[in-house]
C-alpha cells in the first residue's frame, strides 16, 4: 500500500541518519509523539522557572543573585527555542500554553516539588539540572531537526547550570554545622525526585520503543537513569556528602552502581496532580497568563494602528 | 575622609540594586516569554551596576567591608535610595512606567558621569550608560504601546502616572552628598523633562500637573514598603551570620 | 500519485509556520502575536544565520527580542527579523527536480581540472 511505501521512505530516511525537517512528509504518530515530547520539554523549562525563581529575591550574595537571575532567566530562552520549535510540527504556541494552563499538558513532575532552603539551589543545579542535562545531550542528536537545532542551543547553555549548582554545594559542605545539614538535607530530598526525571521503568513505558526505532530518543529511560547514578555517586563523594539510598553500592561484575527501588507510587501521585506544589505552579502560570491578557492585547492594537497610520 | 563620595556611591548602587530587585519579581510571570526575558535582563544590567557602585565604596571604606555587607547588613535608614525605586511593581504598566521615568532620569546622569573627573566614576557610568540607553528604548517603546494600545491599558498607564508621578521630583533634589556629581540638577531635569514630554506624547497620555512630590529616601527615610524588600533580600546573611555562601 | 501525495502531505499550508495536520491545525493570528524569524551574524564579515524564531506584535519589539533572546552570550552584531509568514519556501518533494541536477556538474569544482604542480595559486 502506498501509505506503508511513505512509512518505509521515512524510516530509511531515519536509518540513513537524515534528519526531518518541517516540511518533510512524517508519519502522523511521529509528529504527535514530537509534539507532545517538545511540548512537555517546554513546559518543563517554564514551570522550571518557579522553583528556582523562588529564591531570587533571597540570594545571599550580589554575585549568586546575578547567577541564579541568569540561570532562570536562561530556562525562559530554552522554553522560547522549544515552543519555536515545536510550532513548526503546527501548534500554536497559544495552543500549548492553552493546554498547559488548563491542565492538559503535563511538564517534568520534579517542579512540583518545593525548594526550601537556599542549598535546594544547588541540589536543583546539581542534581535536576545534571539529570536533564543526560537527556538533553542525548536529543541533541534526535531525528528532528528544530529539535535537535534547540537542543544544541540549549545544551551549550546550559553547560554552566550544573556547575553554578555543584559549587553552591561545596561552600556549604565546607561551612558551618547549620550549612552541612543544609546541604544534606536538600540532597536527601532531591535525590529520588531526580532519579524519576528519566520517567518510568523501560519495562512499563509505553512511548520508548518507537520513540528509539524513529531516534526520537536514542537511549532508554533505564539506561539514562544508570548513567546519571554512576555519575553522581561519585561526585557526592567531593562533597562529603551522602545519598539516601543504603541499596547504593557498586557492582564490580555490571561495572555500574546497584541503587535501592524508586518509590513508583509517589511517582505517579505527583504526575496526576498530587505533588506537593502541582497546584501552586499552575496557578502561577495561570496568573501571569491572565494578568498579561490586557499588555498582549495593547501590543496588537498598538501595533495595528500604526500599521494602518502607514498604509 | 571619603565621606560625601562613599555616600554618593551608595546611594547610586542602592537606587539601581532596589530596581534590580523589583524588576526580577517578575521574572517566571512576566505576561509573555520574550518580555519576560527583557526585563529579567534589565533587572541583571542593574545588579550589574550595582555590584561597581558597592565595589568601589568597599574599596574606599576598608575596614573588610566587601559589596555584600554594603547590601546585605545595613538597615533601612542606612539606604539611600530614591523612593521612586522602591514602590511596589504594581502591574505591568506601572513597573514599565517605573523603569522608563528612572531610565530617563540615568541616561542624562550617566552622561554627565560618564566625564567625571574621578575615573572609577568615569568608567562605570561609562559602561552603565550603554545599558541604560537601551532599557531607554525598551521601556520608551513600551509606554508607547500601553498607553496609545487600548483603553484598557491606557487607562492603567494614567493610574500608573498617578501613583509614580509624586516620587520623581525627588530625583532633581540633590543631597548633600549629590554635589560629589558636579552635576547642576536643573539641566538634569531639563533632559529628562524634554524627553519624557515627547514620549507621554507619543503614547496620547497627559503630562501631569503641578502635584506635591514626596521625597526622603536619598536621606535614609523610606516608605513602609523598603524594608519588606530589604528584610527578603537580607534574609540569609541575616539568620546566618558570617557564614560564607 | 498527485492525489496521494496531496493526502499525505503535510507542509506547505500557506500563511503560517511550516506543517500541520488539520485537527492539531489553530488559527495563528487571531490571538497571540505574530511569529518572526530571527536571523544573527555572529561577527563582521560572515553572513546573517538563521538563529530561530519568536513572537513580538511589531518589527521593533521582534528586534529588541531578539537582542535579549538570542544574544545574551554575545553571539551577534547585527540582527535581521522578518515575520514568517513572508518567507516562501521549496518543497520537499521538489528536491529531486531541483537539486539532483547539479550533481553532475562536476565541471563547476575547481578540483575538476588537472593542472601542472608548476602552476601555484590557481
Amino acid at each position: 500500500m502506498a501509505t506503508t511505501d511513505m512509512g518505509e521512505l521515512f524510516q530509511q530516511k531515519i536509518d540513513k541518519e537524515i534528519k526531518i525537517e518541517p516540511r518533510d512528509w512524517m508519519p502522523d504518530a511521529y509528529r504527535k509523539t514530537n509534539l507532545r515530547q517538545i511540548s512537555q520539554h517546554a513546559h518543563s523549562e517554564i514551570v522550571g522557572m518557579l522553583p528556582e525563581g523562588n529564591w531570587i529575591s533571597r540570594a545571599p550574595t550580589l554575585k549568586r543573585k546575578a547567577i541564579l537571575l541568569a540561570k532562570v532567566q536562561d530556562e525562559a530562552g530554552h522554553g522560547l527555542y522549544l515552543y519555536s520549535a515545536a510550532e513548526t510540527l503546527g501548534m500554536s504556541r497559544d495552543q500549548m500554553v492553552a493546554d498547559l494552563n488548563n491542565g492538559k499538558a503535563k511538564y517534568s513532575s520534579i517542579f512540583n516539588y518545593p525548594t526550601l532552603t537556599w542549598a535546594d539551589m544547588g541540589a536543583v543545579g546539581w542534581l535536576v539540572d545534571g539529570a536533564a542535562i543526560l537527556n538533553q545531550v542525548m536529543l541533541c542528536r534526535t531525528s528532528y531537526g528544530p529539535y535537535a537545532r534547540a537542543m544544541v542551543r540549549i545544551c551549550k547553555e546550559e553547560s554552566f547550570h550544573q556547575r553554578q549548582g555543584f559549587e553552591i554545594l561545596l561552600v556549604l559542605s565546607k561551612g558551618s554545622a547549620a550549612q552541612k545539614a543544609m546541604c544534606q538535607d536538600a540532597i536527601n530530598r532531591w535525590w529520588w525526585p531526580s532519579l524519576m526525571m528519566f520517567g518510568p521503568k523501560d519495562s512499563e513505558s509505553t512511548n520508548s520503543d518507537q520513540s528509539i526505532q524513529w531516534k526520537i530518543k536514542r537511549k532508554t529511560n533505564d539506561e539514562l537513569r544508570q548513567q546519571f547514578i554512576d555519575m553522581i555517586a561519585e561526585q557526592v563523594k567531593i562533597l562529603g556528602m551522602t545519598l539516601p539510598d543504603d541499596k547504593l553500592q557498586w557492582n564490580p561484575e555490571r561495572k555500574h552502581y546497584d541503587f535501592g527501588e524508586i518509590n513508583w507510587e509517589e511517582f505517579w501521585n505527583v504526575v496526576k496532580g498530587n505533588g506537593p506544589c502541582n497546584k501552586q505552579r499552575l496557578d502561577a502560570r495561570r496568573k501571569a497568563h491572565e494578568e498579561g491578557a490586557w499588555v498582549r492585547e495593547a501590543a496588537k492594537a498598538h501595533a495595528a494602528k500604526r500599521l494602518a497610520k502607514v498604509a | 575622609m571619603h565621606t560625601d563620595l562613599i555616600t554618593f556611591l551608595l546611594h547610586m548602587g542602592d537606587n539601581t540594586l532596589i530596581l534590580s530587585q523589583r524588576n526580577s519579581e517578575w521574572c517566571g510571570h512576566g505576561p509573555v516569554l520574550e518580555q519576560d526575558i527583557a526585563l529579567t535582563n534589565i533587572a541583571l544590567d542593574l545588579l550589574g551596576q550595582t555590584r561597581n557602585f558597592y565595589q568601589y565604596a568597599a574599596s574606599l571604606s576598608g575596614d573588610g567591608t566587601t559589596e555584600d555587607s554594603l547590601a546585605y547588613l545595613r538597615t533601612v535608614r542606612e539606604y539611600y535610595n530614591c523612593l521612586l525605586v522602591e514602590q511596589p511593581n504594581g502591574d505591568w504598566g506601572q513597573t514599565i512606567l517605573r523603569q522608563f521615568l528612572f531610565s530617563a532620569y540615568q541616561y542624562p546622569l550617566y552622561e554627565k558621569l560618564k566625564v567625571h573627573p574621578d575615573d572609577t566614576i568615569a568608567a562605570i557610568a561609562a559602561k552603565a550608560l550603554k545599558e541604560v540607553t537601551y532599557h531607554l528604548r525598551w521601556s520608551s517603546e513600551w509606554v508607547v504601546r500601553l498607553g496609545d494600545g487600548t483603553p484598557e491599558s491606557h487607562s492603567r498607564m494614567i493610574k500608573a502616572l498617578d501613583n509614580l508621578w509624586p516620587y520623581t521630583g525627588e530625583l532633581f533634589d540633590p543631597a548633600s552628598y549629590e554635589q560629589i556629581a558636579a552635576i547642576d540638577s536643573a539641566i538634569l531635569k531639563t533632559a529628562w523633562l524634554d524627553r519624557v514630554t515627547a514620549v507621554l506624547a507619543e503614547a496620547t497620555l497627559p503630562l501631569p500637573g503641578q502635584t506635591f512630590m514626596q521625597s526622603g529616601g536619598k536621606k535614609g527615610l523610606h516608605s513602609e514598603h523598603l524594608d519588606y524588600l530589604l528584610a527578603e533580600l537580607q534574609y540569609l546573611q541575616r539568620t546566618y551570620p558570617g557564614n560564607e555562601w | 500519485m498527485n492525489t496521494f501525495i496531496r493526502k499525505c502531505y503535510y507542509g506547505d499550508i500557506p500563511d503560517q509556520k511550516g506543517a500541520g495536520t488539520p485537527e492539531i491545525h489553530t488559527d495563528f493570528t487571531a490571538e497571540q502575536w505574530p511569529l518572526w524569524e530571527v536571523f544573527i551574524r555572529s561577527k563582521q564579515g560572515l553572513d546573517h544565520k538563521h538563529a530561530g524564531s519568536l513572537h513580538a506584535a511589531d518589527a521593533k519589539m521582534a528586534i529588541e527580542n531578539a537582542r535579549d533572546v538570542y544574544t545574551r552570550r554575545q553571539e551577534g552584531v547585527s540582527i535581521w527579523v522578518v515575520e514568517s509568514k513572508h518567507i516562501h519556501a521549496t518543497n520537499p518533494d521538489e528536491a529531486e527536480s531541483l537539486y539532483e541536477p547539479a550533481n553532475d556538474k562536476i565541471y563547476r569544482h575547481p578540483a575538476f581540472y588537472d593542472l601542472p604542480d608548476a602552476v601555484k595559486h590557481m
